[in-house]
Formats: C-alpha cells, sequence, structure tokens
C-alpha cells in the first residue's frame, strides 16, 4: 500500500473529479434549456443506464476476445427477475437476488 | 411509490435501495481492510469519492501501486455517467436556487437517479429539493456507516464474496430496471424492450473492445440514440 499522503490526495483527486462530473450539469443547466432533441436523447437515460449495469455483470471481459457468460450471475438474475415481477418490490428483489447468489455459491458450490 | 414528495415518503421509498447499499458498502470495506487500507481512509473514501464502483478500482489501483493520476483519471471515467445521469436530473430542478443544485446534484448516485426518474412516474413529472435531498443523504450516511462497519469486521471476514453480498448491487439494477419499465408511460413499452434488448447486444459486443471503465457510458450514449432513432421510425 502507498503512503496515507498519497492515498488520501487519490481520494482527494478522484472526489473532485466525480462532484465535477455531477454539479456541472446542475450548476449550466440553471442557465440553458436543452433542445427538445436532446431532452427526448435524455428520456432514454433511465432504462439504458440501468440495462448496462445490470448486463455488463452477466459477461466476464476478454479484452480483444469474445465474453464468457458468468454463469452465476447469469442464473441469479433469473430467480431475482421473477421476484421483482411477482413483488414490484424493490427490497424484496434485492433479498431474493442476494439469497440466489449466494444460495449458489455455498451450496452449489459454483 | 405515491404522489407525495416529502421527507417521510422519501425516507420510505429510500429504504429499499439501503439494503442495497448496505451490503455493497459492507463488502467495499471488507475488501478494502484486506487490501490494507485503514478504517479512516476507507470511510473517508466513501465519504469524499462516494463512487461505489469506482471505490473499488481505486483500492485495486492503489495496491499495484499505479501512478495517482492514472487513478484518478480511472475514477473519473466509471463516474463519469454521473453527467449524463445530472444532465437529466437537472431539468427537474431549475427553480430551486443554484446552492440547492450544487447540494443535490454533489451526492447523485445511481440508485437516487433511478428512484427519482421512477417517482416522477407518479408526480406528474415533478420533484423537489426536498424529496431529492432526502433520498440523496439517506443513502450518503448509510454508504459511509456500512463502509465504517465493513472496515471493522474487515478483521475477521476477509472473503465478503462468498455471501452473495455483491450481488445485491445488480438485483437492485434489475428491481429499479422493472419498475422503470411498467411505470414510465412517456415511452411506448415495446420501444423501451427494444432499447433493452439493444443494450444486452450492445453490451456483448461492447464489452469486446471497449475498456471496462468506458463501457456503461459508451453503451448508454449509443443506446439512448439507438432510442431517438427507432422512436421516429417506428413509433
Amino acid at each position: 500500500m502507498p503512503s496515507s499522503s498519497f492515498i488520501l490526495l487519490t481520494i482527494l483527486g478522484s472526489g473532485l473529479a466525480t462532484w465535477l462530473s455531477r454539479i456541472i450539469p446542475f450548476v449550466i443547466l440553471k442557465k440553458f434549456r436543452l433542445s427538445a432533441r436532446v431532452v427526448e436523447f435524455l428520456s432514454f437515460v433511465p432504462i439504458s443506464i440501468m440495462s448496462v449495469l445490470w448486463f455488463e455483470n452477466l459477461f466476464i471481459q476478454h479484452l480483444g476476445h469474445l465474453p464468457s457468460l458468468n454463469v452465476p450471475n447469469l442464473l441469479a438474475s433469473l430467480p431475482t427477475v421473477l421476484s421483482a415481477v411477482i413483488s414490484k418490490n424493490l427490497l424484496v428483489t434485492v433479498v431474493v437476488g442476494v439469497i440466489s447468489l449466494g444460495f449458489l455459491r455455498l451450496v452449489v458450490g459454483m | 411509490m405515491d404522489n407525495e414528495l416529502t421527507v417521510s415518503s422519501a425516507a420510505k421509498e429510500t429504504l429499499p435501495t439501503v439494503f442495497g447499499y448496505i451490503g455493497i458498502g459492507l463488502a467495499y470495506g471488507i475488501v478494502g481492510r484486506a487490501s490494507g487500507l485503514t478504517p479512516l481512509m476507507i470511510t473517508l473514501m466513501s465519504l469524499i469519492t462516494y463512487g461505489g464502483a469506482s471505490q473499488f478500482i481505486i483500492i485495486s489501483m492503489l495496491v499495484t501501486h499505479s501512478p495517482m493520476i492514472s487513478i484518478i483519471l480511472s475514477a473519473f471515467l466509471v463516474n463519469s455517467r454521473m453527467i449524463l445521469m445530472s444532465t437529466t436530473l437537472a431539468p427537474y430542478f431549475r427553480k430551486e436556487s443554484l446552492f440547492r443544485n450544487i447540494i443535490l446534484g454533489g451526492l447523485v448516485t445511481d440508485e437516487s437517479f433511478a428512484l427519482g426518474m421512477n417517482k416522477v412516474n407518479y408526480t406528474d413529472r415533478k420533484l423537489n429539493f426536498t424529496w431529492f435531498n432526502t433520498v440523496n443523504f439517506f443513502a450518503y450516511i448509510v454508504w459511509a456507516i456500512a463502509s465504517l462497519v465493513g472496515a471493522l469486521l474487515g478483521n475477521f471476514i476477509s472473503n465478503p464474496d462468498k455471501f452473495g453480498l455483491d450481488f445485491a448491487l445488480v438485483a437492485m439494477f434489475i428491481g429499479l430496471l422493472y419498475l422503470q419499465l411498467v411505470s414510465d408511460k412517456s415511452i411506448k413499452f415495446n420501444l423501451q424492450l427494444l432499447v433493452v434488448g439493444f443494450v444486452l447486444v450492445a453490451t456483448f459486443i461492447g464489452i469486446i473492445f471497449i475498456p471496462a471503465n468506458l463501457l456503461t457510458l459508451v453503451i448508454t450514449l449509443i443506446a439512448c440514440e439507438f432510442g431517438v432513432v427507432i422512436k421516429h421510425a417506428f413509433f
């Protein structure tokens, strides 16, 4: 591990970069309005971003080659999706997801 | 979800996502401790950097003694999707003061963004400072505490993965995606399904040649453009 001061500076630097990514759109859009085309584009952000954040966990990356399947995550996704559809409840979905993967790892030994 | 934009409705609606934060926060703290970070640094990173996946990346790069600038750049790239989320959220808060916009923007997360986008389906497409700030603040505090507890637990547990806690976040995105699909009436359901299907294919292809820290952002941008084009062509 590098020194404490190196770690602290890294935390501050990445914190500043992340904070600016978060606030700059809020500051700019106080003054300017987005065009209808951009608003329409952004209306697809929620479903797109949530899908990617899910799907990228179903594959294991091998840059330059086809990805392999992350079988435990794929299998655990099935009861998770099912519980989302049946319960329409986020908490139930999260708990079912964690138990599913925990079951696959601890009991099935994947 | 209800149509009220109050502290109590925000607290109630954030509760399910809090369990996701707790799981990942604990895992992050345990991993950090196992990598040799002190509980203080682990907690400071959660309070200052505040970006789930990027914190795991920072730890792994610290372990390999990467140059500071490349660690910061990686964190920025992973978190650059925040620019997109903040841009989507900001128009809902135009009437609030600049100071309040900075407070709200500074603590936006994937989950508070998703909750907010879900909420507008029930409130006639409105959000306010009180509701969103409560959601953000709740998440921020829980994340910091879970990280600290994880760091302290890390002295006893070395392999958090085996309990399936790392899937909490993925399960949360599945749940939030489903809720968004069934509640967002501003885009036709079949079009939404098409975009989700497109994202699956694009992720599979993109993962071959796009570095992991850019994948989320690039695929999201392409998928949004795909959505707009298909909407105008067929819907």
